[in-house]
């Protein structure tokens, strides 16, 4: 059985990107652009691993994290963090609120499925 | 027979002796070993200068004139040092605390340092003592005259007598009384040699009274039997008379300037009013004791001789010369005591009311060398008591020596207690002004120089017969000696009770009238609780409170710790452990030096005096504790406006900050919008380049990704542009270049460059083309780049399904309106504020490769031509005006 990623980020392109990154290393990619809906969808995708980006639509990265670290099901799944803002206190917060991995934009992508197998072999 | 020589060579040694029992006193004095030159006893003794020739010598006259009337003039002063002791006292205490020199300097002092106040009182004090000065001199003159060979008991040589001895006592008086200038006026001298002379008379007239009962007559049987014969057993009692004769006897003890001298300022420590409040009366009891026999045995012993002269000439014609000696000089002691210590200090008044201070003004530079003044002082006192001497020769010359000097007695004491209402009611009566004590003291002078003084030398001599007879001008009411037609009363008793109840009650009304001054009110204060002022205890235990309180005080003003190291500083100095060291006047300078510092030297001063007790607090010193608190409010003023601006200067500083902090907190956040905004292309372009670079991608996805990267690129770089241009459109450094252009033209330009030819699908643009003719003086370019971010935002949000949007220009006058209306869902009220700020896109989902500077650059460009852009609400769908000034306003 193949492992899913569920991959919570509105900018297109990216999306774009990393789908082919991960799919290509045979991981199944779904994605979500709406941070108001984000915890429906991983309740609904059941994902292994969560790629999450901190500046959505509608709803910040980090609360997301936050309400998946309350709730009993989601409070141990694997998350990888990005973000194109670069700055300590993001990072810091992030890692406060029980990120799993934290990263920043531009990423290699060498980096990228290394960190997501990484959190898929942990979890 | 004694011989006039004999009289003269005894006159002399006894001056001598006087002279060398003052000379021995002063040198003890001077050497600090006042021992018994400070004792009751002599203190007592020196109040007996009450008791003058005119007692000595005129009692007796008096009581063969009067019968008993002469007692009054010891009742008087008897019931004063019995029942009002306690208000000696309190003069005393005053006179002390507050170094009063003289009565006049009292009565100046009370009410508020009143020159004029002191002159009226010297004036009153030279006029009253004047003629007494005159009648010690008459008393003298005639005592030598009874020693004398008949042919000089001339009034030529009596006054010639007068003269000598007028000048030998102003030798006395100018010797001991103006040896040194003391703050204390005290002259030990004086009063040892007056205290000898005092009994010197004393022992005189009992030696005569014990002579006259047991040697003349037999005993005091045959004394009683004698006065029942006499005349004297006739006399009545005339109550107008004896009341008003006691009042001026014993007011006079007070308000004599001799008196005052004795009692108030040379009284060295206050508990001898004590034993001289039955000693004097002792004393004045012994000196009436045989006033009557000795008046009784005169008249009928000597028939036809001057009864004033009894004491002395009784001895004599008996035979008894020795005993004579011992009257004379008693009679000698009486006159020169008195004298002398009148000119002390009537000298005293005029020197310091009148001399000095026209000799101050006189001198215009009021900066003076100290010694200079103390000479000019001394100069003052020796020049006023050779001129009280001579005031009072001249009295005697003038008067000749005719009957006018029997009354002159009661005639001085009537005027000197002229002083009473306003003394007594500045001592008990905080209400009493200057202006009231001015008023009585004037009116009351003026009332006795006319209803007795002035009559007193006879008809005729002053005041002419008429105007003794009809008063001025006729008017009856105002007849001298008989004030408003009161007549058939004792002169003596009309003068007094008229001057006195005018006096009085003129001072009362003006009094009350008046309000007083600062220093009137304060002085006042002082006088009337006098005894609330000092403290009870004295000696060694007091020294140790007051250091105490000193140390209270000190902690107050410089701090307990600074207080507490200087006070164990200074007991330590001294030798000894704690905090309270002896207060030494070393330590008292310190203290005060230190004290200055915290509160002005004025201030220090008054409160070390007055916690010691030292020093009373002048009322100068009160006035520097004001000019200092003014000055100290002055500088806390100033303190408190530059407190103020101060504070005005941090609100701005506060302000200043709160505005950098936010520009800061709006500087972060948009580096951190910029930063995202960077990194996000470039995410993309990276991941899909490496995908490229690894080649493991199909034909068709390369090109896909190829695209990307394209188009990534040409967003990065757009926001690069937008950046900069919003960067030089803040920084205000546009250069516009203005051209008159149609509406249409540049509506024209933009449509065109935002789609391009053959892309233009189902997106309709609705004009206004004869609107569009309206001219505009402008930047096109500029215009135009506005233009195009509304139209290309139409293009990208409006989510209809059949996007229109309609451009509609209107002319409102001086400015033209630009409309961009599209039937999208528009923008929600609260983002249309928002959308004109940086990075202010409502949407991520929606972007089209805007960074969401576009309306933040459109309004910048807007500002810069002289317009403005504006959401317009309730169009339907979201809706831009474009509002720009036609031609007039040329914006730099």
């Amino acid at each position: 059985m193949t492992k899913k990623v569920l991959l919570i980020e509105d900018e297109p392109s990216i999306i774009q990107a990393i789908s082919f990154i991960l799919s290509r290393d045979g991981w199944t990619v779904d994605s979500h652009a709406d941070g108001a809906t984000a915890i429906e969808a991983v309740a609904r995708k059941r994902p292994d691993v969560v790629v999450l980006d901190l500046m959505l639509p509608n709803r910040s990265g980090l609360d997301i994290l936050t309400d998946l670290r309350a709730n009993a099901e989601t409070e141990a799944l694997p998350v990888l963090m990005l973000t194109a803002r670069g700055q300590k206190r993001d990072r810091e917060m992030a890692e406060r609120l029980g990120a799993t991995l934290f990263m920043t934009k531009p990423f290699s992508n060498a980096e990228v499925l290394a960190s997501v197998n990484a959190l898929a072999g942990a979890a | 027979m004694i011989s006039l020589n004999l009289i003269i060579a005894v006159c002399l040694a006894y001056v001598l002796l006087l002279f060398v029992i003052a000379a021995l006193a002063e040198r003890r004095a001077a050497n600090g070993r006042l021992g018994w030159l400070r004792s009751p006893v002599v203190y007592t003794l020196s109040l007996s200068i009450y008791c003058t020739a005119w007692t000595f010598y005129g009692a007796v006259g008096y009581a063969s004139r009067s019968g008993l009337e002469f007692a009054t003039i010891y009742l008087g002063p008897t019931l004063v040092m019995v029942g009002w002791l306690w208000l000696l006292r309190k003069l005393v205490s005053i006179g002390r605390t507050q170094k009063i020199t003289s009565i006049a300097d009292l009565i100046s002092s009370r009410y508020g340092k009143s020159n004029l106040l002191g002159v009226l009182v010297t004036l009153l004090a030279v006029v009253g003592t004047t003629p007494y000065i005159a009648l010690q001199l008459q008393s003298v003159a005639l005592s030598f005259a009874v020693f004398a060979p008949a042919a000089s008991d001339t009034p030529a040589a009596l006054d010639r007598t007068a003269l000598i001895v007028a000048a030998g006592l102003t030798v006395f008086t100018i010797l001991f009384g103006t040896r040194r200038l003391d703050a204390n006026e005290q002259h030990h001298g004086v009063v040892m040699a007056i205290a000898l002379e005092a009994v010197v008379k004393l022992v005189a007239l009992l030696a005569v009274g014990v002579f006259v009962v047991w040697g003349v007559a037999d005993g005091p049987a045959d004394i009683f039997d004698r006065i029942e014969a006499s005349p004297i057993a006739e006399w009545r009692v005339d109550t107008g008379r004896w009341v008003t004769l006691i009042f001026l006897a014993g007011a006079a003890l007070i308000c004599l300037p001799r008196m005052f001298q004795v009692m108030v300022v040379e009284n060295s420590d206050e508990r001898h009013l004590a034993t001289a409040s039955w000693a004097f009366p002792l004393y004045l009891f012994l000196m009436s004791l045989f006033v009557i026999p000795i008046a009784v045995v005169g008249m009928s012993t000597l028939p036809g001789e001057n009864p004033d002269l009894y004491v002395l000439t009784l001895p004599l014609r008996l035979n008894a010369e020795w005993l004579a000696l011992l009257s004379f000089l008693g009679g000698f002691s009486s006159a020169t005591s008195m004298v002398i210590v009148a000119a002390i200090a009537v000298s005293t008044m005029v020197s310091n009311h009148i001399v000095m201070p026209i000799w101050l003004a006189l001198r215009k530079d009021g900066a003076m060398m100290s010694g200079d003044v103390r000479d000019t002082v001394l100069m003052a006192r020796r020049v006023s008591i050779g001129a009280v001497l001579l005031l009072g020769y001249l009295y005697f010359h003038l008067s000749g020596s005719g009957a006018a000097l029997a009354a002159i007695g009661l005639i001085s004491f009537a005027g000197v207690v002229q002083v009473l209402p306003a003394l007594v009611g500045g001592l008990f009566w905080r209400g009493a002004t200057r202006t009231g004590a001015a008023g009585g003291l004037v009116i009351g002078f003026a009332v006795w120089a006319y209803t007795l003084f002035l009559p007193s030398f006879g008809v005729s001599a002053v005041m002419p017969a008429e105007m003794l007879a009809n008063g001025p001008f006729g008017l009856a009411a105002l007849r001298p000696q008989a004030l408003l037609g009161i007549s058939g009363v004792d002169p003596l008793v009309h003068a007094v009770f008229w001057s006195m109840t005018l006096n009085t009650t003129v001072f009362v009304v003006l009094s009350l009238l008046s309000f007083p001054g600062p220093l009137e009110r304060v002085q006042g204060a002082e006088f009337v609780n006098i005894f609330a002022h000092r403290s009870a205890a004295q000696g060694w235990s007091r020294s140790a409170a007051e250091a105490e309180d000193l140390l209270a005080m000190a902690q107050r003003i410089i701090g307990p710790a600074e207080a507490q190291t200087m006070f164990q500083r200074a007991a330590a100095e001294q030798g000894k452990g704690g905090y309270l060291p002896d207060t030494t006047p070393a330590f008292l300078e310190r203290l005060e030096r230190q004290l200055a510092g915290s509160v002005g030297a004025a201030t220090a001063h008054a409160m070390v005096g007055q916690m010691t007790g030292e020093t009373a607090v002048t009322v100068e010193d009160l006035m520097a504790v004001a000019d200092e608190t003014a000055q100290m409010m002055e500088y806390s003023n100033q303190l408190e406006a530059k407190s103020a601006e101060l504070g005005r200067t941090a609100r701005q500083l506060r302000d200043v900050n709160e505005k950098l902090t936010q520009l800061s907190i709006q500087k972060d956040s948009f580096l951190s919008q910029i930063s995202h905004e960077l990194r996000t292309p470039m995410t993309s372009i990276r991941a899909f380049s490496e995908i490229l670079m690894e080649g493991g991608a199909n034909e068709s996805e390369r090109r896909r990704f190829a695209h990307i990267i394209h188009d990534e690129t040409i967003r990065l770089t757009r926001l690069l542009d937008d950046l900069l241009d919003l960067s030089v459109l803040e920084n205000g450094q546009v250069t516009l270049n203005r051209a008159v252009v149609s509406l249409s033209e540049v509506i024209d330009r933009a449509i065109a460059s935002t789609v391009p030819p053959g892309t233009e699908r189902g997106f309709e643009i609705r004009r206004t083309p004869e609107a569009e003719r309206l001219q505009v003086d402008t930047d096109p370019d500029r215009l135009a780049q506005v233009f195009i971010n509304l139209i290309s935002n139409a293009r990208k949000y409006c989510a209809a399904p059949e996007p229109s949007l309609r451009i509609v220009v209107s002319d409102q006058g001086g400015a033209v309106t630009v409309d961009f209306i599209d039937n999208g869902h528009g923008i929600p009220a609260s983002g249309q504020t928002m959308i004109f700020e940086k990075f202010a896109r409502l949407t991520d989902q929606a972007r089209a490769g805007g960074a969401g500077l576009g309306l933040a650059i459109c309004r910048e460009v807007m500002a810069k031509l002289g317009g403005a852009i504006t959401y317009l609400p309730g169009q339907g769908g979201a809706a831009f005006r474009v509002t720009v000034p036609r031609a007039e306003a040329r914006a730099a």
